[in-house]
């Protein structure tokens, strides 16, 4: 299994529940985009290791939202002080999705520390993270998303990106329709 | 007025309600005012680049966002305030205390805190200072200057300013 169809399910189930969705930077965004744009959808161009402070901040601004941030492993190395952060605030709404690869896949497929001795579930859990889900299966993606809507879910995928366009949409635009989204009163 | 209160005042009067800090001992009163105040969600975070990523997607959230730093952060902020503030057009205010310059005894601090203003500049942040002792005009002009341009504004906060009172 890749990414892309951990991406596709988490879509797919992020509109049915309505969830505002944080996309990581490079392909995986690229991929969101791909399977399914919509203005929910905030795309992280930049500012690497970032996407699940970003869904955080959302989420503690839009506490009546779910909220879900579609990040990977080589990101929140970047970020670990992250976990420890969303474990003591603990948003009700807030679930970081780590789509593990094991790979730097927008840069080459350099290894991360994860395709060795690192696992970022046990981090999360260290970091203080209350619910910690392992899962391997686009099944248990929709199930979970479902269902629960706060913690980490870290899922073990193959390295490799789809063959995706970039995205065409200039930062502004991706900002101020999701704002607008953000903005709009949620039934 | 003592100047931890003008600057929890700016705050205020700047409508914030949502803050990240990284601690600093010139900082600390403010720290635990915001901690009491029940209209501000104050997050502690690890590092200023990860309050950085907070404040953006709180601001996008409809949040009115701030960080309380020390000048050392800014190093640990440049890629997310261009990459991710910048780029987007993202407004932050950044209440930075100034060391390592007037009056800095810790010989450590000096050589970021003389990049500081060079930093900003490099960055084209605009950066404020209080006049005398009372930060509460500087950090709602501050803020406004932010929420104008839609990009990120820091308040620099020195040795001097918190010997005052």
């Amino acid at each position: 299994m890749k990414r892309i169809a951990v991406i596709r399910e988490a879509a797919s189930t992020a509109r049915d529940i309505g969830a505002l969705v944080v996309g990581n930077i490079g392909f995986p965004s690229r991929e969101l985009h791909a399977v399914d744009d919509r203005p929910d959808n905030f795309y992280m161009l930049g500012s690497m290791g970032l996407a699940s402070s970003i869904g955080l901040g959302i989420a503690l601004a839009q506490p009546e939202r779910r909220v879900i941030a579609l990040d990977g492993d080589g990101s929140v190395l970047m970020n670990m002080g992250s976990l420890a952060t969303i474990a003591n605030q603990q948003p009700e709404n807030y679930l970081l999705v780590i789509i593990d690869n094991g790979s730097y896949g927008s840069t080459g497929d350099q290894p991360t520390a994860t395709s060795q001795k690192t696992d970022l579930a046990r981090v999360a859990k260290g970091a203080g993270v209350q619910n910690v889900h392992m899962i391997d299966t686009l099944t248990d993606v929709h199930r979970l998303m479902e269902q629960v809507s706060s913690g980490v879910i870290v899922i073990k995928v193959e390295p490799g990106n789809a063959d995706v366009p970039v995205i065409h949409l200039c930062p502004a635009d991706i900002m101020e329709r999701f704002m607008a989204q953000c903005a709009r009163p949620f039934p | 007025m003592d100047p931890a209160t003008s600057v929890f005042n700016g705050l205020k009067k700047s409508g914030i309600d949502l803050i990240t800090t990284v601690p600093c001992a010139n900082l600390k009163e403010v720290i635990l005012m915001l901690e009491d105040d029940p209209d501000i969600k104050h997050v502690p975070v690890t590092r200023e680049e990860e309050g950085v990523g907070i404040c953006a997607g709180a601001w996008m959230g409809g949040g009115k966002t701030a960080m309380l730093m020390q000048n050392s952060g800014l190093g640990n902020s440049i890629n997310a305030l261009a990459s991710l503030n910048q780029l987007y057009g993202i407004p932050l205010l950044m209440i930075m205390n100034h060391l390592g310059v007037e009056g800095e005894p810790i010989c450590a601090q000096v050589p970021m805190g003389e990049l500081t203003t060079r930093l900003l500049d490099a960055l084209v942040i605009p950066y404020l200072i209080p006049d005398d002792h009372d930060a509460e005009q500087t950090i709602h002009r501050a803020w406004n200057l932010a929420t104008a341009e839609n990009k990120p504004v820091a308040v620099l906060l020195d040795i001097p300013f918190w010997e005052g009172a």
